[in-house]
């Protein structure tokens, strides 16, 4: 283990070479070698860092982080990208939050709405056309709940006053009109974007009613947080929990709508999956409403098991007893899953760089097929993240913060792992490298991953792509040694 | 004066959390921690300090308080 240990720094070291020595300072910060030895993530990463002027970083901004992770799937609201047009449109639908509804009459999450911001509207102020817009928005689209204003950078570059815009609309249509100051200068990464996002729901959304409703509660309501329906993972982890008798009152955010989560603080426990970006609301709902929350996890069969049994144990004996019911009703189907990839699978290693939550959750999942996670790291993670993961990964396998689109190319080089699970930037560098290479971000247009069902969909998508024959053919025939020889005869 | 937010963990420990800093530790020691006096001095577990004036009764956790770096 020693030798290995000694394996990965020196890898390190060896990618930070080319670094000036400022740079070189910077980044070792962020690259470590796992070692479960220690108590504490931040004496091996540094996280949470402004990225490094002049390398390639992969992450977003805080305007990503709020209209696109916790605000977009919110259904039945409208969500305006306040300001120039293209960070709304570049970035519409692209997560692929699955929803029911119809979409432009009574669901908008993959319409895009923006003010267009233009040279006028600089200098002289879009307030007034902001106002213009929620009236236009309402006239149009009746059946929508409310409307959020995401603000883009120029917004707060002039010192536009949407809350005051907001309250004012909110009065004339009688709507919740929710201002989010996500400019996307903010902060160092998206992270940031989701807090902001999660205290914007806080101000505007609970605050205003909190617990007056008439809501009659059951003791079993729960509500499933930080789930963003990908590929409709938030449907695949709900059975589940239904099936043990839980009836989950709200779903944040994927499929979600306003009211559920105005109703959310009637709930008796929350349960988190993206914990980066929804923690700070379940930290608040705990404080304010005395509401627990417990982190789970639904990818692949052993860490599903652990987190049922987990969550029925703040339940009585009905619950836990549907939990045991679950695990035995889909041992039949994963023991199936597994024996038809295992032998496929088995072995191969596997290298992650994704967002909030998968770095650490779907390691379960692949060791499950019997494969082995070699590298992981986080865009825009925080101690509490890496602090998490060091448990889950391996001795001695590397971690890196933030990493470069350098350094990203030459671990590859160097580990020559046989999977890649990263982002849609990420994908075709490492396919024209001869890697299989699954996008993790929205599961490459498949999913879900969640649950029991998303696990065999996850097994069959990891063997379609390791053991695709398109890797056989990365050479092409006139470079091949065999074909030289029999080019050589046939002259 | 970081706002700080404490609650208690499954270990029954404090978790001592400043959102803005990006600061999750666990609190190692109270000045004053007793059935009706809690605050003072408290050191985290990265060996830093901050501090709150003593309030009683104890605060419910979990809470948010406002703490001075010292």
């Amino acid at each position: 283990m020693a030798e290995s240990m000694r394996d990965t720094e020196a890898l390190i070291q060896e990618v930070l070479e080319v670094y000036p020595e400022k740079a070189k300072k910077d980044r070792a910060k962020h690259l470590a070698a796992n070692n479960h030895d220690l108590e504490s993530s931040k004496k091996c990463v540094t996280s949470n860092r402004r990225s490094l002027p002049g390398v390639m970083t992969i992450r977003g901004c805080a305007y990503a982080g709020s209209r696109g992770v916790v605000w977009g799937p919110i259904k039945d609201m409208i969500h305006i990208s306040h300001g120039p047009v293209g960070c709304g449109t570049y970035t519409r639908a692209g997560r692929r939050n699955y929803y029911v509804g119809t979409t432009g009459v009574n669901v908008f999450t993959t319409m895009n709405f923006t003010s267009d911001f233009q040279e006028k509207d600089i200098v002289f102020g879009g307030d007034n056309k902001l106002e213009k817009m929620v009236d236009e928005i309402d006239q149009l689209f009746p059946l929508n709940k409310g409307v959020s204003i995401q603000s883009e950078c120029p917004i707060g570059l002039i010192g536009d006053d949407i809350e005051a815009v907001a309250k004012k609309k909110s009065k004339d249509i009688g709507k919740a009109i929710v201002p989010v100051r996500c400019e996307g200068f903010r902060g160092v990464s998206q992270s940031l974007g989701h807090h902001i996002a999660n205290d914007a729901i806080r101000d505007w959304v609970f605050e205003k009613d909190d617990k007056k409703r008439n809501f009659e509660s059951t003791p079993y309501d729960v509500a499933i947080i930080g789930d963003y329906n990908i590929g409709g993972d938030a449907w695949a982890s709900r059975i589940l929990l239904e099936e043990m008798g839980l009836r989950c009152v709200a779903q944040w955010s994927g499929d979600g709508t306003i009211s559920e989560i105005e109703l959310t603080p009637n709930v008796k426990l929350n349960l988190i999956h993206c914990y980066r970006s929804m923690n700070y609301i379940s930290r608040h709902m705990e404080e304010k409403y005395g509401i627990p929350w417990v982190e789970y996890n639904f990818f692949g069969p052993t860490k599903i098991e652990e987190s049922l049994r987990e969550i029925a144990s703040h339940f009585d004996d009905k619950i836990k007893e549907g939990a045991e019911r679950v695990i035995a009703k889909y041992r039949g189907q994963t023991e199936a899953v597994i024996e038809k990839y295992r032998s496929r699978l088995e072995g191969k290693r596997v290298m992650l760089y994704v967002g909030g939550l998968r770095p650490r959750h779907v390691i379960g999942a692949y060791e499950d097929l019997g494969m082995e996670v070699v590298g992981t790291g986080y865009e825009f993670a925080h101690n509490d993240d890496y602090d998490r993961t060091v448990k889950e990964m391996g001795n001695a396998t590397l971690i890196y913060d933030d990493v470069t689109g350098y350094e990203f190319e030459e671990f590859v080089k160097h580990m020559k792992p046989d999977l890649i699970g990263s982002g849609i930037k990420e994908k075709y560098i490492f396919q024209k490298m001869g890697i299989p290479f699954r996008q993790m971000h929205s599961w490459d247009y498949s999913g879900p991953y969640h649950g029991y069902d998303g696990f065999a969909i996850f097994a069959r998508d990891m063997d379609m792509t390791l053991n695709n024959p398109c890797w056989s053919s990365m050479t092409p025939p006139w470079q091949k040694e065999e074909d030289k020889s029999q080019a050589m005869a046939a002259e | 004066m970081p706002s700080v937010m404490l609650r208690k963990g499954s270990d029954g420990k404090i978790s001592f959390y400043v959102a803005k800093k990006d600061l999750e530790e666990t609190i190692v020691s109270v000045e004053r921690d007793d059935s009706d006096t809690w605050g003072g001095t408290v050191e985290l577990s990265d060996g830093s300090k901050y501090y709150i004036d003593p309030m009683s009764p104890p605060p419910e956790f979990p809470t948010t308080m406002r703490f001075k770096r010292c």
